[in-house]
């Protein structure tokens, strides 16, 4: 039937990677470990490309099982992967990108001192990210969901010498715990009202069942409690707020893990369980406006802040929360689509600013850059690539993908679209301002020719090598940014709609996955798609002119924006650089409120943080541990001591009272051997 | 009214009258002459129940003997009256009644099982052939344990009475 | 005919005697000859029953009582001794330096 892939294997290299440069790569060279952390995450690319070059071959989906794990009762649990035309996409996506970011960081953390720790940790993340992606049942999704999280919170915490690592590393983990509640919850609803946790056991058990539109229901709750997760660890409203945290970790990890890979799970998660969320309008409908929200107020926050790294991670939520509308309208293989060119464009974006950071010696601030077109052109011109896909600029990836989901958007809701129009302006706006204020007019930071390194403020602390001045990167850093920049300029032609004269082959491809299941979706009417074989794909082929040209008007005010948003940047930015602080200056509540994050965290800290620690510290610790467990052991050695205090005074070394009491004994002895032998009769 | 009985009512008299006078005298060697009295009515006793070996060998050794020795201590260390110093109340307080409370089940117990069986005078006559025939063939090893034993009691009695000086390299 | 159960009543008196009297007493030698008090009225028993169940061996154990009784007082007695060489004293209450 199936030949078997050894789907295993994949997880498992990085895993053996990350194992061996834990255990010896202390004692080991830098190249050594350099060799083995390649090797080993090469290796699960190619083989991840093997899998891709048989795929046609294979009857859909391929289910491999590994390992017994849990057998009670009724229910089982095993270690089994499972493979279809989503899944490759995943493990294309973080093997491709994963591996490229290996390369990246091979330079990037050259002088670190702990450069062996690093490259374990990133190969665990890989085991991790991949056992997530190739999953067959939701509790090795949740192994890998968790083991994601605690790569996360490794890998921000790596520098946990500083207190603001280790502090980004422990808010990361616990409210990706919050989020990881909810999908516990949900875990357990499947298992007690369908028995399993094996993907097609549950979903061959949701698709006979009709859609919940009466409210709430079983499924409603399910994939609420599901969302929740994913609000967790894909950082949407309310948990999004560890994720600009999360970038006191290396440049690389921010790329890796909160651009590509770690933080789309969420998307993943939720598009592998569409079966649940299309029987479920409500909870899609949540979805989406989460979805929307998130996208739209992130964004505007990003315009506001200074730190270069920080703008990205705004713009991360910003486009998760696209990639969750695109979800939440049904549109899953437009979500995909975004999640592939996101990591594209988002991890060229991440590694060329830690490109441009290395060139300036660690200094993070934008307000100290500029001018470095012509002194770093390689990262210029990548970086370039990069603004220009994420803003939507026609030709690039992000234009197809983004222009996708609105449009899908736009048949479920003229709200959805509105808003996701707006923060397409927004983005692109804030995106140009990051690319004028790095690269253009002069340089305004102190990184020149025979300076101090230890003077900067920035909070990248690798800064620290020998050369002098702006430098370019090395090649090994460059390389994999090239690579990036071709992959989200072309990377998009795979998802051309066909309002554009295209075949949209990606929304084809992973058609099998997204249909198959009844819609009784209503959105979905209004283009008058029927029930179909295979070949029909959820995304609309415009069967009319109309659709196509509205469409096409569509794609043309998206591209407005994004010109405007442009122009917005080059005019503060370029032309009148004295213009943003007045407009700060005249709008000062509005640019606080923007600059302190809408003071979420500070709601946060009151709200959550500080009872929880306030109680913990009063009831748990001082009342429970202190007065009532130690309390508890202390006085049960203290009573024993005190029971043998009174018992000594037996040992008076007076004979007489020896005696007394063995005669007492005797007696007590005398009596018991009477009752036994007249006793029980 | 049996001779059996009279002698017996007699013997057991002594025996209840020196026990008493053993508990009530306060000099020691007025308890151990009780003592004796008590042994010699035992011995009484013993030949009413036939066992003439033993009567013998209780009046040789126990009162001949044991109680000689006792007196000889007695007289030795110059025992004088006892002393009244308080002592530990736990004898008095727990000993007492547990030993009363002993004593009482076990009467009770006898009075309860034993009935009214009577032993007639002699009844088992223990005559030294049959006892002989006993110990020298069934009880054979713990005569002869007891024989190691005795010489044992002799050695630790020398050693341990002896006068510390010269017996100093060998206690210490 | 004397009932057994005179016998054992008188055997159990005299140890209750004994216990009695190792409990009051405090003169050392005084309890130690209480002891053999306790063992004489044991010795009525053994005999007692030997005759009621015309068991010789009770009166062969009497026999070894006795041996066991002769060389524990000889012991005993020469403990008596090197303690009131000691102690220069007999009362058993001033032998007490085993007290916790």
């Amino acid at each position: 039937m199936n030949p078997m892939l050894n789907l295993w294997l994949i997880p498992v290299m990085p895993l053996a990677g990350a194992a061996i440069n834990g255990f010896l790569g202390k004692r080991s060279s830098r190249q050594a470990v350099t060799a083995v952390a390649l090797l080993f995450s090469g290796a699960a690319f190619a083989m991840a490309l093997l899998v891709a070059a048989r795929f046609s071959s294979l009857s859909l989906p391929y289910q491999e099982f590994f390992a017994h794990w849990i057998r009670s009762g009724t229910f089982t649990a095993d270690f089994a992967f499972y493979l279809d035309q989503l899944s490759l996409v995943m493990l294309l996506v973080v093997t491709g990108v994963g591996f490229l970011i290996h390369i990246y960081a091979v330079g990037y953390m050259w002088d670190d001192p702990s450069y062996y720790r690093f490259f374990s940790y990133l190969n665990l993340f890989m085991f991790f990210m991949l056992t997530l992606v190739l999953a067959g049942n939701y509790l090795v999704m949740f192994i890998g969901w968790e083991g994601v999280g605690l790569a996360s919170y490794l890998l921000i915490g790596f520098w946990f010498t500083k207190d603001s690592a280790a502090s980004a590393g422990k808010k990361a983990f616990i409210v990706n715990r919050i989020g990881d509640f909810g999908f516990l919850i949900a875990l357990f609803l499947l298992i007690k009202h369908f028995g399993s946790l094996n993907f097609q056991q549950v979903f061959g058990a949701v698709i006979p069942l009709p859609a919940e539109t009466a409210g709430a229901g079983l499924l409603t709750a399910i994939g609420i409690l599901l969302m929740v997760g994913a609000c967790g660890k894909s950082a949407q409203i309310p948990l999004y707020v560890w994720l600009p945290d999360a970038m006191e970790g290396p440049t690389p990890v921010s790329a890796l893990i909160h651009a590509a890979t770690m933080v789309t799970a969420g998307v993943y998660m939720v598009s592998r369980s569409h079966v649940i969320f299309e029987r479920a309008p409500v909870a899609l409908t949540v979805v989406a406006i989460i979805g929307t929200l998130t996208a739209f107020f992130a964004a505007t926050i990003g315009i506001v802040q200074t730190d270069i790294k920080r703008v990205l991670a705004y713009s991360t939520v910003s486009q998760l929360g696209y990639m969750f509308m695109a979800c939440g309208v049904g549109a899953f293989s437009a979500g995909i689509f975004h999640l592939m060119t996101h990591a594209f464009f988002k991890g060229l974006l991440f590694l060329a600013a830690g490109s441009v950071i290395h060139a300036v010696g660690g200094e993070q601030d934008m307000r100290k850059m500029g001018g470095l077109r012509a002194k770093i052109p390689w990262t210029f011109w990548t970086m370039t690539a990069g603004t220009l896909a994420i803003a939507g600029i026609p030709g690039l990836a992000g234009f197809f993908s983004k222009d996708e989901i609105l449009w899908r958007a736009y048949q479920a809701s003229w709200a959805y679209w509105l808003l996701g129009l707006v923060t397409a302006f927004i983005t692109s706006f804030y995106m140009f301002r990051l690319w004028f204020l790095t690269f253009f007019r002069e340089y305004r930071g102190e990184a020149e020719a025979g300076h101090d390194h230890g003077s900067h403020s920035g909070r990248d602390s690798h800064g620290a090598h020998g050369h002098s001045g702006i430098h370019e990167s090395p090649k090994v850093m460059v390389i994999p940014l090239v690579i990036l920049a071709v992959l989200s300029v072309l990377g998009g032609y795979v998802g051309v709609p066909g309002s554009l004269g295209g075949n949209n082959r990606f929304d084809k491809f992973l058609g099998p996955v997204f249909h198959g299941s009844t819609l009784v979706d209503a959105q979905h009417t209004a283009i008058g798609e029927k029930g179909a074989p295979e070949q029909e794909t959820e995304g609309s082929e415009p069967k009319t002119k109309t659709a196509a040209s509205t469409e096409l008007m569509f794609t043309a005010i998206s591209v407005l924006a994004a010109l405007l948003g442009f122009a917005l940047a080059w005019l503060l930015y370029f032309r009148s650089p004295e213009l943003p602080d007045k407009i700060a200056a005249s709008l000062s509540g509005g640019y606080q409120t923007l600059l302190h994050k809408y003071y979420i965290d500070e709601l946060y800290g009151a709200l959550f943080v500080k009872p929880l620690i306030d109680g913990s510290t009063r009831i748990l610790w001082q009342g429970v541990d202190r007065k009532i467990i130690d309390a508890t052991v202390n006085d049960a050695g203290d009573g024993l001591r005190h029971v043998s205090d009174e018992a000594r005074h037996m040992q008076s070394g007076n004979i007489r009272s020896y005696a007394g009491w063995i005669a007492a004994g005797s007696a007590a002895v005398i009596a018991f051997m009477i009752w036994m032998w007249t006793g029980p009769r | 009214m049996s001779f059996h009985l009279i002698l017996f009512l007699i013997f057991g008299a002594v025996c209840v009258g020196g026990a008493i006078n053993l508990l009530a005298q306060r000099h020691p060697i007025n308890s151990a002459l009780s003592l004796i009295a008590v042994m010699a009515a035992l011995a009484g006793d013993y030949l009413l129940l036939g066992a003439e070996f033993v009567a013998a060998v209780q009046l040789i050794v126990y009162a001949g003997a044991i109680m000689v020795l006792f007196v000889f201590v007695i007289m030795l260390l110059n025992a004088g009256v006892e002393e009244e110093t308080k002592g530990s109340r736990v004898a008095i307080l727990v000993g007492v009644p547990g030993m009363l409370i002993g004593g009482v089940l076990v009467a009770w117990v006898v009075l309860l099982r034993s009935g009214t069986e009577a032993v007639p005078i002699g009844a088992l006559p223990g005559h030294p052939i049959d006892i002989a025939q006993l110990l020298f063939h069934d009880f054979l090893l713990p005569f002869e344990v007891t024989s190691i034993l005795i010489l044992i009691a002799i050695m630790g009695a020398v050693v341990l009475a002896s006068k510390p000086e010269s017996a100093a390299g060998k206690v210490e | 005919m004397v009932p057994l159960s005179y016998y054992l009543l008188l055997s159990g008196f005299l140890f209750a005697c004994g216990v009695a009297g190792f409990l009051i007493k405090r003169n050392i030698i005084t309890i130690f000859m209480s002891i053999e008090l306790m063992l004489n009225g044991v010795n009525l028993s053994f005999v007692a029953f030997a005759a009621h169940w015309h068991a010789l061996a009770g009166q062969i154990f009497v026999f070894f009582v006795m041996v066991v009784a002769a060389a524990e007082s000889a012991v005993g007695l020469a403990i008596i001794i090197a303690v009131y060489r000691t102690r220069e004293t007999l009362n058993v209450d001033q032998v007490n330096l085993l007290k916790l």
